[in-house]
């Protein structure tokens, strides 16, 4: 939820867009999605150029020193926004939670992480509850499961928002799974370092999925998506995967998140 | 016991290939969290309590020295002695100098996870005693010779088949020769074996789930009663406990033990809550005649002075690991030594060494459900992001992943460079693909179970970019 906005004529609001760089480099048609949804609630979206990845893969692996510096360097180029939106619940987590915990010792950048941490929203949570009036597109019907990403549900608190807007798209019928918030076993590098174990949890996961007998599979961090689209393939299941952003701005024209397609 | 930490990712692969195993996992995986969450929806003051139970700790540990005087006064005012062991070896040393001065030869033991972290049962047996577990799931796998592999279910790896054919190898010498599979004749035949030992017994031992600084008490939380009997019918009682377990009063005490049962079991209290504050007393119909004390720091005291003290709020409850999606696929015994789960991934290292159990904080999707619903609040993820840090620092990460990390983060602080060199290669991944590729080289970590989701072909930034070049 975001408070009411600035109303004048004179300027709308201007978000910066993180689209993170596994949709940069995976999937961009999130990036497109999340800014069709931005500019279509209002917002002067702007897209620095100078992004790249907001540092989690250094600091979840123990290099505070890359971490910082990374951090330092999203900090300033988004220090410029009325907002930051971030189409990933772990990266906007990582900004919103662990950022101002990076510069403990850094009066200056503290200030400044908690300045932007402020201002710093995931895309469902920024969404929902604003542009009440926006019709969403309507889909042919079909019927989804809801994948609770656990950076976004346990630091950021999204579990109701993305099911909300959704919810608003004519055509979707939610089946909700079992164990909906239980880790799909991503966990950024966990997945290559310890792929039995993480091959263990996509697998439960994957089963918890098909055992909603839904169409497809929407999540809100791509990573995660990239991992349960990896394993639906694998047993030549026909969920399809899609990014939340992707079925919210009626953007599902290109082929599903590994290919699939029911 | 000696720590195998170091080979986790060889047990862990193995746990999840062992059917047995992974039908005991599923079985208790689902009764526990099915239980705690009933527990706590019938509490509306439940994060109350935890906000409650979180202060008291947290107070306790700021004043840590003055509580552990305080109560160390009380026992000793109460006709029982206290014994300061700064690691596993001076706790065995001074647990089995009480046995020898006491003339024992029979030692029923309780439940205790200090108990397990010393490794007193070997060290009691070496020393010529023999030593009994009366706990049901302590006793099986005592029986099993293997270590537990949960802190409050010990045995919770263990199927009713294994027990069977278990209590039959064993109980043959106490003139039982039948097997018995349902659980209520499970549970009689190792009371009538259990009983005569209780009978017996010179000297018990137990651990204890919180210290009353206040009183001089320790209080023991059970569900079998075996506690009772161990503590009140030898005539020695040796308390094995660590020195974050003191609280300073009684009504304190009352908000841990509401929060315990519910976490641990989803009960309201355990069936057993027992406190005992000294030996026995003149009017006393029973007890011991001596009361002993081991207070174990074992790291503790350093743990207080860094960055790892909020561990130390940990009442032993058990509920990080029912919680755990990485505990629930591999069990305890992957860990490698007594502890296990999120708690046991932080612990094991500052006990035994980073460098042994290495593997411990990293093999962690950081999903925060342990923190989630640990009554005492401990930023599990926190504690083992730390110690992934020391890692780094201590240069124990991999060289494999500290090389692609470095190339990582060169290019995520260079975003023109960043922007140059994986464009091109986005889309060479893209070339020839139908939406994933089944093997990809030099990611068969991925691709053992899953596809790789190939990238759509062009990067976002170049698309976006050209796209406003256009308009």
């Amino acid at each position: 939820m975001v408070e009411q906005i600035d109303s004048s004529p004179v300027r709308q609001p201007r978000v910066g867009l993180f689209v993170t760089c596994l949709v940069d480099l995976f999937r961009p048609n999130v990036g497109f999605a999340a800014l069709k949804l931005l500019q279509r609630a209002g917002f002067d979206v702007v897209i620095p150029s100078q992004q790249t990845c907001c540092g989690q893969p250094a600091y979840n692996n123990g290099d505070a020193r890359d971490a910082r510096e990374i951090a330092k360097q999203v900090i300033d180029v988004f220090a410029g926004y009325d907002y930051t939106v971030v189409p990933s619940g772990s990266c906007a987590g990582m900004i919103k939670e662990h950022y101002p915990r990076l510069f403990d010792a850094d009066a200056e950048y503290y200030e400044k992480a908690t300045t932007l941490s402020s201002r710093c929203f995931e895309l469902t949570e920024f969404l929902d509850g604003i542009g009440d009036g926006a019709a969403l597109p309507e889909m042919p019907s079909c019927s989804y499961t809801y994948h609770d990403s656990c950076s976004g549900l346990r630091e950021l608190g999204i579990k109701q928002q993305p099911r909300a807007l959704l919810a608003r798209v004519s055509g979707l019928s939610m089946l909700e799974m079992q164990d909906s918030n239980v880790c799909c076993g991503f966990g950024g590098t966990f997945c290559v370092k310890y792929p039995d174990i993480s091959g263990r949890m996509v697998t439960d996961k994957v089963e918890a999925i098909c055992a909603t007998g839904a169409d497809m599979v929407l999540g809100g961090d791509l990573g995660c998506l990239m991992n349960i689209a990896g394993r639906l393939k694998r047993i030549d299941s026909t969920v399809s995967v899609y990014h939340v952003a992707e079925v919210l701005a009626g953007k599902t024209d290109i082929p599903p998140i590994g290919g699939n397609s029911s | 016991m000696q720590s195998v930490a170091h080979e986790f990712k060889a047990h862990a692969r193995r746990a999840l290939q062992d059917t047995t195993l992974q039908h005991a996992l599923a079985r208790a995986k689902g009764g526990f969290i099915d239980q705690r969450r009933t527990a706590i929806e019938a509490l509306p003051e439940f994060d109350e309590l935890r906000a409650c139970a979180k202060q008291i700790k947290n107070h306790t540990l700021a004043h840590l020295d003055y509580y552990l005087e305080r109560y160390e006064a009380q026992v000793k005012a109460d006709g029982g002695q206290v014994h300061w062991a700064r690691g596993p070896e001076e706790a065995r040393r001074i647990v089995i100098d009480i046995c020898r001065a006491a003339g024992a030869r029979r030692i029923t033991k309780g439940k205790s996870m200090v108990g397990e972290e010393i490794a007193i049962n070997p060290a009691l047996e070496a020393a010529g005693f023999e030593a009994i577990e009366t706990d049901l799931g302590e006793y099986i796998i005592q029986l099993a010779k293997e270590p537990p592999s949960h802190i409050i279910a010990p045995a919770v790896h263990k199927t009713r088949g294994e027990i069977t054919e278990l209590f039959y190898a064993h109980h043959r010498s106490h003139g039982i020769n039948e097997r018995v599979s349902d659980v209520a004749s499970i549970v009689n035949e190792a009371r009538s074996v259990l009983r005569e030992a209780f009978v017996t017994a010179d000297v018990g031992i137990t651990g204890a789930n919180f210290l009353v600084a206040q009183t001089g008490s320790s209080i023991l939380v059970t569900n079998e009663g075996n506690g009772d009997l161990t503590c009140s019918l030898p005539r020695v009682h040796i308390v094995t406990a660590s020195i974050e377990k003191v609280v300073p009063t009684l009504e304190d005490l009352a908000v841990f033990l509401r929060l315990l049962g519910r976490s641990a079991t989803g009960q309201e209290m355990s069936s057993y809550t027992s406190i005992f504050t000294g030996p026995k007393r003149n009017a006393d119909l029973d007890g011991p005649a001596e009361y002993h004390v081991v207070l174990l720091d074992h790291g503790r005291s350093a743990m207080l002075g860094n960055e790892f003290r909020e561990m130390l709020r940990c009442i032993r409850c058990g509920a990080c690991l029912n919680h755990c999606p990485v505990y629930g696929s591999i069990g305890g015994h992957s860990y490698g030594w007594v502890y296990s789960g999120p708690m046991g991934a932080v612990l094991t290292p500052l006990m035994v060494g980073l460098r042994e159990a290495a593997d411990l904080p990293n093999a962690c999707t950081l999903n925060g459900r342990c923190q989630e619903v640990c009554p005492m609040g401990i930023p599990l993820p926190t504690m083992l992001r730390r110690l992934r840090m020391r890692e780094f620092e201590q240069n124990l990460t991999g060289a494999r992943s500290r090389w692609l990390l470095s190339i990582w983060a060169f290019l995520a602080k260079r975003p023109r460079l960043y922007q140059t060199l994986l464009r091109p290669f986005v889309r060479l991944l893209a070339i020839g693909s139908r939406g994933t590729r089944r093997s990809l080289p030099l990611a068969r970590g991925w691709t053992q179970s899953r596809d790789f989701p190939t990238p759509q072909g062009r990067t976002f930034q170049s698309l976006y970019r050209a796209r406003q070049r256009k308009q």
